[in-house]
């Protein structure tokens, strides 16, 4: 990393010239700090978030009274799948990985992260990924068939929206694939001395289980990937039950990587649930063993439930049971965390915070996902729920009125470190009640509106089917959080309008991300901080006194003991810090996947140019040294 | 702000019981009308009870705590420092785990209950998913017909799940699916899924393998169903009714549906019709039992079989209820009435179309 030293022929390689901007657009294309890409997955998830999010607005349009007519049934198949696409491998995934690159090295006092240039390539790999995908609007047709593109559909239908989501998707995961790798060695092999595994804030604990979760499931989604691609472009029969193949093989594929994925997405917002808690109930976590291993055990458990998906396809009754078994199961640590989390809150001193209100929401939002999630494991409630409206209130209360308000919570409670400047309190509460009563009004609907018989993917229903008011109500939900997500934009402007004065720690939080500058500097930490204990900020500023009350620790008190550890053990010593120098690569050999992507779909010559952009990336990039011998 | 907040949440949780309770909705898992939907309603209502406790428990737990250890003005210190309490940890692992034994238990002998092939006085029906309509073979009636499901009151029903097309790989059809040379196909071969949710919970209907279903009805009446799986353009308009008669008002049914389709009178606008039917189009998709085309019978079973088309409530998909001018409507661009239809518009002149529902009206 960093501190490795160059020998100086290497310096030759490179065909570019070392890009030196430090400010502009070409700063920004050849950054390798953590902190700028935590940025750029940041600003565009959350553009896709909008996107995805109008999606969601015209379903709603389309269903809010029976026999719509806002959407034709081609579009509207589109916009379901691509609101599915969108919300899952363009938001909730990169949004995830904004807080894991942003954070995860000053949550460890690192640096930046193990493999800086790679880190720079998955994140130029995911954005070109996802506009890859939405070129097919304009190519042609958008992907069609559902986030879970079952096969022989997928496979079958005319046109090249399938092909798009294929191989877009196949893009979009290798970037996740690479950076699972990169943050899985930056949080096991960089972490300031004195930081064992257990006094490790549960925030990077759920990273690390998210990306063994991503390393593991991904690879089983790319083979599906490739097989769904083959049958539809070179007509290969995987799936296809005339020629011998199988199309229920796609979805033990699909859900192997799907319901894991469930869980790439929520775990990093019970993470972030589990920093904010401790910090505004001014106590330390309850149970952080606990809550740690009941994380572990939900990625392990949680690539032994996948065919709870698919209870009605006739697997049979002994599978059927199994897997209803093992579904029930998980649900035995995800009450252990809610549990310990309400520990935490007893006999606090609880402040309202914007961000503690989104955590707070988290929970008690999270609560009626997973009940409802248990629901689903009665495996012969379940072939009445599946594939009906039931199952979009469970997921949604999961993954928006869970995964995202967890993530908004971490936006709030994060901005000043990040950003330098404060959020606006009274603007913060406005959007989380807005957004709770829509998320509310727009999901808990849709649990009698499934019971009641509405199928899922459907592009209107008939009146007879009494169904309206319900849907007219989840519409009027969706704009109310549209609102929200207004005023929540609202308050960004103004917070950038703002003097940059947020003090370095201004919530007196407990972990070490807190002691450096807002923001911080492109080093981190003048001083990477020896650590003592879990919750080591805490520690420093407090003590516990004799009779067990809790007293502040003087300034200058115990809070110095580190200083004769410093920096010497990391071989840096006073001679300042050494930073992995931007590259071009990153980004060239990125552009090459999309290229080779459109061959795949329209002529094989694209093919061949986009994997010469790769090599040459790829060339460039290995000659080049990670640090330029001049920068030092 | 809160409270009024907290009133509101009140407002729209005591709405959403009230609207569980709605009369309206015609298709509702919430008001099971036969013995296999009724064990399923009869697990999820005690499932549901449990967890409707527990949430009161856990959210009346969150906002209590919150509430008594908000911080309040002028608070000084920290709060002590309580680290965990094994016991507890012990208490809440293990508890959940009891809970969901007890529901485990009942739901793995439901799952085998539903799961099993019934005896006795069994109906057989084949049910074979297009896109988007369904197919409903009677083979020991020698019945094929679309879109109603007529069924005997207070008897199983015995459903197998076929593939349509070439979905066995030249190999027979497994089980009961015993169409020969199996059911044609249009559209493409793609998975659907059968749910009648007032009778019985969804089973998919896979390409390749044949799934069962157990289906029974306790009172007479007119259950409604669709295509519960995502299957392309028209997936919204894969819809069908099931039909429970008694069993002397199905017996007749069965009657009536074998007879050979109506002859118009010579001379007629519905014999025109005819003409047109058999000489036209139609017959390569639709059959019709009875008249002849050069000696041979008309049996083209990819689209629905159109003897009895006008003993049904509905058709294409039950997009349109059956009368004569939403046949009109259908046969003038049958695809701008449901997205993608298979059929085509073939450009009837107005005098074409009143002459086929002519004909397609006395199909009794």
């Amino acid at each position: 990393m960093a501190s490795v030293s160059v020998p100086s022929e290497s310096a030759r390689g490179g065909v570019l010239r070392r890009p030196t901007a430090t400010t502009g657009f070409w700063s920004w294309v050849t950054t390798v700090d953590h902190k700028r890409i935590g940025l750029l997955y940041g600003g565009t998830a959350f553009l896709f978030f909008l996107v995805g999010g109008t999606e969601a607005l015209f379903i709603r349009l389309q269903l809010a009274q029976p026999n719509g007519q806002v959407l034709s049934a081609a579009t509207y198949n589109e916009f379901f799948t691509m609101h599915g696409l969108t919300m899952i491998f363009l938001v909730v995934m990169p949004l995830s990985a904004a807080f894991m690159n942003y954070m995860i090295p000053l949550m460890i006092g690192a640096r930046d992260v193990a493999f800086p240039r790679l880190n720079a390539f998955s994140y130029w790999v995911f954005l070109l990924g996802g506009l890859f995908i939405y070129s097919s609007f304009l190519l042609g047709g958008a992907p069609n068939g559902g986030w879970f593109g079952y096969a022989p559909l997928s496979t079958v239908e005319p046109g090249n929206n399938m092909l798009f989501y294929s191989t877009g998707l196949l893009i979009v995961g290798l970037a996740s694939t690479v950076s699972a790798i990169n943050l899985a060695v930056t949080i096991l092999n960089m972490r300031a001395t004195g930081m064992s595994l257990f006094r490790m804030p549960v925030f990077i604990w759920m990273s690390l289980v998210v990306q063994f979760l991503l390393a593991f499931s991904l690879p089983i989604i790319t083979v599906g990937l490739f097989e769904a691609l083959f049958d539809k472009r070179f007509g290969t029969h995987f799936f296809d039950p005339a020629a011998g193949g199988d199309p229920i093989l796609w979805q033990h594929l699909f859900w192997l990587f799907g319901h894991p994925e469930v869980y790439i997405l929520v775990l990093p917002a019970m993470g972030i649930v589990s920093e904010i808690l401790p910090v505004f109930a001014r106590k330390p976590l309850f149970g952080y063993q606990f809550v740690v291993f009941s994380g572990i055990a939900i990625g392990f458990i949680g690539f032994g439930v996948w065919a709870h998906h698919m209870f009605a396809t006739g697997l049979g009754p002994v599978a059927n049971t199994a897997f209803g078994i093992s579904t029930m199961i998980i649900a035995i640590p995800t009450g252990v965390k809610i549990f310990n989390w309400l520990g935490t809150l007893w006999r606090g001193d609880i402040r309202f915070t914007t961000p503690m209100l989104f955590a707070l929401g988290f929970i008690a939002q999270f609560v009626i996902g997973g009940l409802s999630g248990v629901t689903h494991a009665v495996v012969p409630a379940d072939y009445q729920q599946t594939d009906t409206y039931y199952v979009v209130a469970h997921f949604h209360y999961v993954l928006f009125a869970g995964a995202i308000f967890g993530l908004f919570g971490g936006l709030y409670y994060w901005w000043p470190k990040i950003f330098g400047r404060m959020l606006s309190e009274r603007l913060g509460k406005v959007h989380f009640w807005i957004m709770a009563v829509g998320a509310n009004l727009t999901f808990g609907p849709m649990h009698i509106l499934g019971l009641q018989g509405m199928p899922r993917r459907v592009q209107t229903y008939t009146p007879s089917l009494g169904l309206g008011v319900w849907n007219l109500v989840a519409t009027v939900g969706a704009f109310t959080i549209a609102v929200s997500v207004l005023v929540f934009i609202v308050n960004v402007l103004v917070s950038l309008r703002r003097p940059k004065d947020a003090p370095a720690d201004p919530w007196d939080a407990r972990t070490i991300e807190w002691m450096t500058s807002s923001p911080p500097p492109p080093h981190n930490f003048d001083e990477i901080p020896v650590v003592h204990s879990l919750d080591e900020l805490w520690h420093r500023k407090y003590a516990e006194a004799e009779d067990g009350k809790v007293v502040p620790v003087p300034t200058g008190g115990s809070g110095g003991r580190e200083e004769s550890h410093g920096e010497g053990s990391h071989g840096e010593g006073s001679h300042g810090t050494h930073l992995p120098s931007p590259s071009y690569y990153p980004a060239l050999a990125a552009l090459g996947l999309p290229l080779i992507g459109y061959g795949v779909i329209f002529h094989w010559w694209m093919a061949i140019a986009g994997a010469a952009v790769l090599l040459a990336g790829l060339y460039g990039w290995s000659l080049e040294p990670s640090l330029e011998p001049t920068a030092e | 702000m809160r409270k009024v907040t907290r009133r509101g949440l009140g407002a729209i949780a005591l709405a959403l019981v009230a609207a569980a309770c709605a009369p309206n909705a015609s298709q509702d898992s919430l008001k099971p009308a036969g013995p296999e939907a009724e064990k399923i309603h009869a697990l999820f209502t005690p499932v549901f009870w449990i967890a409707a406790v527990i949430f009161f428990l856990v959210e009346g737990l969150l906002f209590y705590t919150a509430i008594r250890f908000r911080h309040r003005k002028g608070r000084q210190g920290i709060p002590p420092q309580i680290h965990g309490n094994n016991r507890l940890e012990i208490a809440w692992t293990i508890l959940p785990a009891l809970i969901l034994v007890g529901v485990a238990v009942p739901t793995v002998s439901t799952i085998y209950d539903l799961a099993r092939t019934p005896t006795g006085n069994v109906l057989h029906v084949n049910v074979v998913g297009h896109q988007w309509w369904w197919e409903f073979d009677y083979p020991d009636q020698k019945i094929l017909t679309a879109n109603e499901l007529h069924i005997p009151v207070g008897e199983p029903v015995y459903v197998s799940l076929c593939a349509a097309g070439q979905g066995y790989a030249g190999q027979p059809a497994p089980n009961d699916c015993q169409q020969p040379g199996g059911y044609a196909s249009v559209g493409d071969d793609v998975i659907h899924s059968f749910w009648v949710p007032e009778l019985a919970g969804k089973q998919d209907v896979v390409p390749g393998r044949t799934n069962t279903l157990i289906l029974q009805a306790d009172r007479p009446g007119t259950y409604s169903g669709q295509c519960a799986e995502f299957c392309g353009l028209s997936h919204a308009y894969m819809r069908f009714k099931v039909i429970a008669q008694t069993p002397d008002e199905f017996a007749a049914w069965v009657r009536a549906q074998q007879a050979d389709a109506a002859t118009p009178a010579e001379g007629s606008l519905a014999a025109t019709g005819m003409q047109q039917f058999l000489n036209g189009q139609c017959i390569a998709c639709h059959a019709i039992q009875g008249p002849q085309v050069g000696g041979q019978p008309v049996t083209a079973n990819g689209g629905p079989n159109l003897t009895h088309l006008a003993s049904r409530d509905c058709f294409a998909g039950c997009t349109l209820d059956l009368t004569e001018s939403n046949l009109e409507r259908w046969l003038a661009d049958p695809p701008a009435v449901k997205p993608g239809s298979w059929m085509p518009n073939y450009h009837l002149s107005q005098d074409q179309i009143k002459a086929l529902v002519a004909y397609l009206m006395t199909l009794k």
